[in-house]
């Protein structure tokens, strides 16, 4: 279909934003392609205007650590038609749920910082609130496995040939 | 550029919120209160959540710390790295060789440069064009983003060569490399960097002709090295104080920000900077030859007080990064060499090098099972929190005139160029110095 483009979200939680590195690593070589194939329609790291509603495919990064975040990742998850999670910390929590393992003490000693910015007890992955479409993992996440799973969604949204 | 009048101003604008700063690592917002032409207060709130590495690595084993604290942030991963590597070393009395020190300069440089390039090319050329993304550029403006993509790559190829990968690097350990660049890697590398050298040049031109301008008379802070390369040196000040890295905690003063997930610094006192801008004003002497000869009407910029120079800076630095790399990659053969073991010991470590934002710190306390007892970690975009603030007041007072879109859009633009990262900056919970 000429001319149709693969609407697109990036989005980052609670990590190191490295997927988001990886992401604009990976533009090195395919930036032109890519301008021709998505519609980068809201990523915070590449403009200020962005847009959430319309989206097909959001990429999510980083572990859900507060409520607001979670209603946020829930606008996302109903603003698009496939929701996919990028890098360990969106898949499995790992490592920005690490205070989730702190011993009794240390949860303590943490306790006033959790409530004075409004953290959750528990830090959680992307799936544990929201359905998931696709993990791409790793730490930060493989880059063949995201350019594999991207040109599936380009594909499947009829951007890209199927064959 | 962008609209420099105050058609549309806004009269008696009287408080600003800006909520997810863009084009910036990591999440940030910004509370303002302005009454009677003056500015009440500025609140930069760092929102990234805090991931609590501070607390975490208590009783890991320090051998595998850095692989660790490189998740801090993924875009300075190798500079955390390398720090923490130097910490432990420090802590358990080990010298690293002089090919591992090489090494360790040129994954920094790899990281410098693809560092650099992201927030230069990505992050504020759209503020030179007058557009809010680079992706909004057009086809005329094609060339010019293939050149920038292709600095960027550079660097992180340099960085895949010698440490394995640009983002959590996995060659680079305490006190030595688990691989070495073949032969193949460092010619392929060492083509790569001189194609792109002259495309460089050009946006060093591009940064050097841009007239954004905000000055502050403020100290400026550096680790300072006799060949510009990050990782050795002293500690100097704008006012001519010379500090031994590990007196630089003595020098700082940790300031509770209630409303940001990040902690402030001061120095002694009195409000600072780091980062590029610093480097540049305290040590553009040490930059390579070559970078001296070709970027010698940039340099003379130096020392500078506008906060907008720190993109310049950061340019140049690129140009530094691209010499001083070519210049070891031809001038040397890595080969393998047997390292002593790392012995566990009980001891405590200071690591300080330049990561692309500024001074990176690292005080680690480890104990006879060679596990961390305690540990404290000072990163670059909190030290410059306060001044990103103060400047902002400025650059407010200065355009009280404007319409609200106008001065958001010119905060933004200030905040960008002090390149903060805020994923790094609220890594921790507080000072565990005993």
């Amino acid at each position: 279909m000429a001319g149709k483009k693969l609407r697109i979200g990036w989005f980052s939680f609670t990590c190191c934003e490295d997927n988001t590195m990886v992401w604009i690593e990976l533009m090195n070589a395919n930036y032109f392609e890519w301008k021709e194939l998505l519609d980068i329609r809201h990523a915070r790291v590449l403009r200020r205007n962005n847009v959430l509603k319309s989206i097909d495919v959001a990429f999510v990064e980083g572990a859900i650590t507060n409520e607001r975040d979670a209603k946020k990742l829930i606008s996302i998850r109903k603003n698009a038609k496939r929701l996919v999670t990028v890098g360990s910390c969106a898949v499995n929590g790992m490592p920005a749920a690490q205070r989730n393992m702190f011993d009794e003490k240390v949860k303590k000693d943490i306790e006033f910082l959790l409530t004075r910015f409004k953290q959750a007890d528990k830090v959680r992955a992307v799936k544990e609130i929201v359905k998931v479409d696709d993990e791409v993992a790793g730490c930060p996440m493989q880059e063949d496995v995201f350019l594999n799973t991207l040109d599936k969604y380009l594909k499947e949204f009829g951007v890209m040939d199927a064959r | 550029m962008h609209a420099d009048d105050s058609e549309g101003a806004v009269e008696g604008v009287d408080h600003i919120h800006m909520k997810d700063l863009s084009k910036i690592e990591g999440h940030g917002s910004l509370d303002i209160k302005i009454s009677k032409g003056k500015v009440d207060y500025v609140k930069l709130k760092i929102t990234e959540s805090k991931r609590f590495y501070t607390q975490a690595i208590v009783n890991k084993f320090a051998i595998s710390l850095p692989l660790m604290t490189s998740r801090i942030c993924g875009t300075c991963s190798i500079a955390h790295l390398t720090c923490c590597s130097e910490a432990v070393e420090k802590a358990m009395d080990y010298t690293p060789s002089d090919q591992t020190l090489m090494l360790r300069k040129l994954s920094l440089y790899g990281m410098m440069i693809r560092d650099h390039a992201l927030h230069l090319f990505l992050f504020c050329l759209p503020d030179l064009f007058g557009k809010d993304s680079v992706l909004d550029f057009d086809k005329t403006q094609d060339e010019l983003i293939k050149k920038a993509f292709a600095i960027k790559s550079s660097g992180n190829n340099l960085s895949k060569v010698i440490a394995g990968r640009a983002i959590h690097a996995t060659f680079a350990e305490v006190g030595k490399f688990s691989h070495l660049p073949s032969e193949e890697e460092i010619k392929r590398s060492v083509d790569e960097l001189r194609t792109i050298r002259p495309y460089v040049l050009e946006f060093i031109e591009m940064f050097y002709n841009c007239d954004f301008k905000l000055e502050r008379d403020i100290d400026f802070v550096a680790l300072v090295s006799k060949d510009y390369s990050y990782i050795n040196g002293e500690i100097q000040d704008s006012r001519g104080e010379h500090i031994k890295e590990d007196r630089y905690w003595d020098y700082l003063d940790r300031i509770v920000i209630p409303y940001s997930e990040a902690t402030g610094y001061d120095f002694e006192g009195r409000e600072y900077m780091v980062g590029a801008l610093s480097r540049l004003n305290l040590n553009r002497d040490s930059m390579n030859s070559k970078t001296k000869t070709d970027a010698s009407k940039y340099l003379s910029v130096f020392p500078s007080k506008n906060i907008f120079h720190n993109n310049l800076a950061q340019a140049i630095e690129i140009l530094h990064c691209i010499d001083h790399s070519l210049e070891i990659l031809e001038t040397n053969q890595f080969k393998e060499e047997h390292n002593d073991p790392v012995i566990i010991k009980e001891g405590e470590g200071i690591g300080v090098i330049e990561a692309p934002r500024g001074t990176l710190y690292y005080m680690l306390s480890i104990d006879k099972t060679g596990k961390v007892k305690y540990g404290n970690i000072v990163v670059p975009t909190q030290q410059n929190q306060i001044g990103m603030e103060k400047s902002v007041v400025q650059l407010v007072e200065a355009n009280l005139g404007k319409s609200k879109e106008q001065i958001e859009y010119e905060i933004e633009k200030l905040i960008r160029a002090y390149d903060p990262c805020m994923s790094c900056a609220s890594h921790f919970l507080k000072v565990n110095w005993r």
